[in-house]
């Protein structure tokens, strides 16, 4: 089945897109909310941790449907800096987005705050409290969060670069709906 | 490449602008939401370094309310709470306390006569795994209305402009009263001696869903007893610590925690509004400390007692102040884990 399918499966096109809004989200939430010390802090620090662990655990998902399902093979003729390109920059995308919901989980436990979802529902702490542990994870999780929309933002130019110049068919395998240039190409 | 037969419907070099575009847009507003575009926005980071003193940041240190002693001890809920939050700390029973009494000041090492503000962190723990901080100060009402307020004043108290503090205080005249309190208020020889105050507004909710909004204040056992500031300093540059430290070796120190709660139209969103005199008030409860612990190497040293840490059953109200705190508190602990170095756990790891 591998590498015959043209599209990825529709349940982990659903992921893609549903993690796509939520990590977005996150990005803008995350920087917007450490910015300031209105109202506004409170609402996007109680916004930001439960959307992490959502992310989290769909990402966990999406890692299992990818491992069963795989993807639809890279075009033939992409060339071989872009291919490996590709695949690295898919795997850190999968680094970050299981690591930065652990790494904010493992900051807050080092630093002895409680890790409130919602209402009355806390995550245990994973870390001892620490402040070497807090300071080192506070800063990867500051920095990667930088690289992670810097990911983003390639991965957005790469999927353009991919439907609007190559035309190579790699952005429909993940669009949310099938598109005509699809059925040509399927063709 | 791939499928050059295939009529563009743009041109390669419209598709290239038009990612441009999108990827710029997109770094754009990130760097917006990020506040880059904003110099005026009132960041954490502004916060905690206007609260640095002349002397210079002590490296290691809490940004405010740097100098202080850790306590443990228990609070006795005595039940009556729970009419007005379902949270666990106020259902009948002990639970364990952590605290740390401190004085309003950026430098560790300022002399207790010259710091007005003495405050109080507390985190009381609950079987249901839930924690509630708070940090209270022994004035009876904030100096000014709201965050931005306070940051001004934290500017205008740094000016060399003579005339920074009464600009100040023409645009914000709630400073008047506080100053009269800080003039007038007796001082005391003891932290045991000394009422401390939430001043910030939050909501309880009962069982029922009913919200209330309130106040708190820790009243103590003790009897005040007035010292003035020229004997406090005779005393010692550190007495405070030592004298709690004896007092509290001699016997635990105790006091009464009474919620006020507000009618309807009180100024619920403004700390330097105190609430008029006969307001509903609940005793709750019991604050028994048993145990300081230095600073340096004591349980409090590495807790935040930041006051949005609330158990369910209490929330934030309209009060500015918990949220800016929140975010300042943050960062002011951010920076002070990284310096850890720089305040060593043990005295004799000090750098010589």
């Amino acid at each position: 089945m591998i590498g015959v399918r043209q599209r990825f499966t529709p349940l982990q096109r659903l992921l893609h897109w549903l993690m796509a809004v939520c990590i977005l989200a996150m990005l803008f939430i995350g920087v917007g909310m450490v910015s300031t010390v209105m109202p506004k802090y409170l609402t996007l620090v109680s916004i930001h941790k439960p959307l992490g662990i959502a992310i989290l655990v769909l990402a966990l998902i999406r890692l299992g449907v990818r491992l069963r399902y795989g993807a639809p093979a890279l075009p033939a003729d992409l060339p071989e800096p872009m291919k490996l390109a590709a695949q690295l920059s898919h795997y850190a995308l999968y680094v970050l987005m299981i690591g930065m919901p652990l790494l904010g989980w493992g900051m807050l436990s080092a630093a002895a705050y409680p890790v409130v979802l919602f209402g009355g529902v806390y995550l245990p702490a994973i870390l001892p409290q620490s402040d070497s542990l807090h300071t080192l994870l506070w800063n990867a999780h500051f920095y990667f969060a930088f690289v992670f929309f810097a990911l983003v933002l390639l991965h957005v130019a790469a999927a353009l670069f991919q439907a609007l110049v190559r035309r190579d068919g790699v952005f429909e395998a993940m669009a949310p709906v099938s598109t005509h240039h699809e059925v040509a190409l399927a063709e | 490449m791939a499928q050059p037969s295939q009529s563009p419907r743009r041109s390669t070099f419209g598709s290239l602008v038009l990612i441009a575009l999108v990827i710029g847009a997109g770094a754009a507003a990130f760097a917006y939401t990020a506040g880059w575009f904003s110099p005026q926005r009132l960041t954490p980071e502004k916060m905690v370094a206007a609260l640095a003193p002349p002397t210079g940041v002590a490296l290691g240190h809490r940004r405010n309310h740097a100098k202080g002693i850790c306590f443990t001890g228990v609070f006795e809920a005595n039940g009556a709470g729970s009419a007005l939050s379902k949270a666990q700390v106020f259902t009948r029973g002990q639970y364990p306390v952590l605290g740390r009494f401190n004085l309003g000041t950026a430098d560790p090492n300022a002399p207790d006569a010259t710091v007005r503000v003495r405050g109080m962190g507390l985190q009381i723990a609950t079987p249901d795994e839930q924690l509630w901080r708070s940090a209270m100060i022994d004035p009876p009402f904030f100096a000014v209305s709201t965050p931005q307020a306070f940051y001004e004043l934290l500017l205008a108290s740094a000016s060399k402009d003579p005339d920074a503090m009464k600009t100040f205080a023409g645009a914000h005249p709630e400073i008047a009263a506080f100053g009269a309190w800080a003039k007038s208020a007796p001082w005391t020889g003891s932290y045991a001696e000394e009422r401390f105050n939430s001043l910030n507004s939050f909501v309880f909710a009962d069982s029922s869903g009913a919200e209330k909004t309130v106040r708190w204040s820790l009243l103590p056992a003790a009897q005040p007893v007035p010292i003035s500031q020229d004997d406090l300093a005779k005393r010692g540059p550190d007495f405070l610590e030592q004298e709690i430290t004896e007092r509290v070796r001699g016997g635990p120190q105790r006091w009464t925690m009474v919620v006020t709660v507000a009618n309807p139209g009180d100024p619920t969103a403004d700390p330097s509004k105190a609430w008029p005199e006969d307001r509903r008030t609940v005793e709750v409860g019991t604050l028994t400390v048993q145990q300081i612990e230095p600073d340096r190497d004591g349980p409090c040293r590495d807790i935040n007692f930041d006051p949005t840490v609330l158990p369910s059953g209490m929330r934030t109200s309209d009060d500015p102040f918990p949220a800016a705190r929140s975010a300042a508190y943050a960062k002011s602990y951010d920076l002070r884990t990284a310096e850890a170095k720089d305040y060593p756990r043990t005295a004799t790891d000090a750098k010589p």
